[in-house]
């Protein structure tokens, strides 16, 4: 199985941290896999995207251009990549940054208020763990165990003091109904 | 998988050429491939080598000659513009038969052009870049295991030709991450070589290090002594890959990147009964000529994709001696073809074919 994942939002949104918990998670899990972020002048308050491939097999392009998997946490991002999803993958949408619905019948849609769970838990920073837990739940591409592991490994040394939070906010989205 | 770890590729080549031996690096930042000097920058002082940013490429490239000419692993890297800036010392270090690393994360140009991934210096690096009649041995990864690998058999490969040698990547390579696993670290307990100079200590005769060569009886008897190494490299050197190739009636010439986005049109193809298979150089110089040729033989028709307006293709026409017909699926200033655009690349090739 290959699963082609593409996270889009504003650059400072933790966009490309959130595609790296998930290639750590891919590579506790033996996975092939690839990772590659946009990068340049739109990662400067403009938008930021990255792209994620898991998969059993080698990985061809490292570029996602139909993602099985969208996660968006702006406007602009669903608006420019909602058409190139697959037939039958998932769209996650923070919903509390987006206030419009996802058009395509074809796909699955869900909608998290990302943004104010993190608020109203303390911890402002992590809309976009939160927003992965919810995938990983839906999702079947990594199983939801080992994600300690992964997140110990995103997680530098020197930001040991964020494990927690980052496993929380993981929890908020998993268990968010 | 637990030995692996994940790097974007342009730490892979830093720490890679660390583990090779390499204790000399000058450089100067430049989009997108800044992560190799951040990441020298760091290593270099805590192992006792010596990480100096430059004021210039140009100072950059001419520090790397003159360690290169102690017989002393050194490299420098850059993108588009920045090696543009190099040519003139790549041309005295290979005038002067010497090995060095020069890495060119791509970007596009001309000019200053963008910072977005580009294939284009592909003439610039296989066709000299600087002057004289010289060749760098060029190796193209197209991926970030490959940039490791690359990176010592560069070292290697220099050492053994006496030849600068540059790992032709390109930001997507250098700005992406994917599991590596890494060489054990090799000690070079370092071989006195026996044209380096490093001191007579009035023991010896001296060493010269040198291009200029004023008779021209002289130069032309260097220039073809340097010939007679690079058609062994080119008889021993060759590294490619061959993916798909076995029935395959069509073949696409790719490498890097645009190697990683042929491979999904390939096996796109294939699944509509298409028989297409993938030719990817490793080396653009020595280029693989030989497969290519045979490869005429059997296939109808060939397809070079590139980050380029079409700079390989002259190679794979050469190559084949123009026996069958080679397309182009191109982009450029930074664009990536998508697989859908190299797979109808690939079906307008077998409707122009049949």
């Amino acid at each position: 199985m290959t699963t082609q994942i593409l996270i889009a939002g504003f650059g400072g949104q933790g966009i490309l941290f959130a595609g790296k918990f998930l290639a750590n998670k891919g590579l506790v899990e033996g996975k092939q896999l690839s990772w590659l972020p946009s990068y340049g002048p739109e990662m400067r308050g403009g938008t930021a995207n990255c792209s994620v491939v898991l998969s059993d097999e080698p990985i061809g392009s490292p570029i996602v251009t139909k993602p099985d998997v969208l996660i968006v946490m702006n406007l602009p991002s669903l608006d420019k990549y909602e058409d190139a999803v697959v037939p039958g993958g998932k769209i996650f949408v923070d919903s509390t940054l987006i206030e419009r619905k996802v058009r395509r019948r074809d796909v699955d849609a869900y909608y998290i208020p990302a943004t104010q769970l993190a608020q109203q838990n303390g911890i402002p920073t992590l809309a976009n763990m939160i927003l992965l837990g919810k995938v990983m739940r839906e999702s079947d591409f990594t199983p939801y165990e080992g994600i300690e592991e992964a997140v110990r490994t995103v997680v530098s040394a020197k930001h040991a003091d964020l494990f927690d939070v980052n496993l929380k906010a993981l929890e908020l989205g998993h268990s968010f109904e | 998988m637990s030995d692996k770890v994940l790097m974007k590729g342009n730490e892979a080549i830093a720490e890679a050429a660390i583990r090779a031996g390499c204790r000399h690096y000058f450089g100067y930042p430049i989009t997108p491939q800044t992560e190799v000097a951040a990441y020298m920058a760091k290593r270099m002082p805590k192992i006792g080598g010596v990480f100096l940013q430059a004021e210039s490429e140009i100072a950059a490239i001419n520090m790397v000659y003159g360690v290169a000419g102690t017989g002393r692993r050194v490299m420098t890297s850059s993108s588009s513009p920045g090696v543009s800036l190099k040519q003139e010392g790549i041309s005295y270090i290979a005038g002067s038969d010497l090995p060095c690393l020069i890495v060119n994360v791509q970007r596009g140009g001309p000019g200053l052009g963008g910072i977005q991934p580009s294939q284009s210096d592909y003439f610039q690096a296989t066709k000299g870049g600087g002057h004289g009649d010289y060749h760098l041995i060029v190796l193209a990864p197209s991926s970030v295991q490959e940039m490791a690998d690359m990176t010592s058999k560069a070292f290697d490969l220099a050492d053994k030709y006496r030849m600068p040698a540059m790992l032709l990547a390109d930001g997507t390579i250098g700005q992406m991450m994917e599991p590596v696993k890494l060489a054990e670290p090799v000690e070079h307990p370092f071989v006195e070589k026996e044209w380096a100079v490093t001191g007579t200590k009035m023991q010896r005769e001296h060493h010269i290090v040198n291009s200029l060569y004023l008779v021209p009886e002289q130069l032309e008897k260097k220039n073809f002594e340097r010939y007679e190494r690079y058609k062994k490299v080119e008889e021993n050197e060759v590294i490619y890959e061959s993916f798909m190739m076995d029935d395959a009636e069509y073949c696409v010439v790719a490498f890097g990147i645009a190697a990683r986005v042929s491979k999904n049109a390939v096996v796109a193809a294939r699944k509509e009964g298409i028989k297409v298979g993938l030719i990817r150089p490793v080396t653009l110089w020595p280029f693989p000529k030989k497969v290519l040729s045979e490869t005429a033989e059997k296939v109808k028709g060939f397809l070079s994709v590139e980050l380029s307006m079409g700079q390989m293709i002259e190679d794979v026409k050469l190559a084949t001696s123009c026996r069958r017909p080679v397309g182009l699926c191109r982009r450029s200033g930074g664009m990536i073809p998508s697989p859908d655009e190299v797979l109808e690349a690939i079906k307008n090739m077998q409707r122009g074919e049949e």
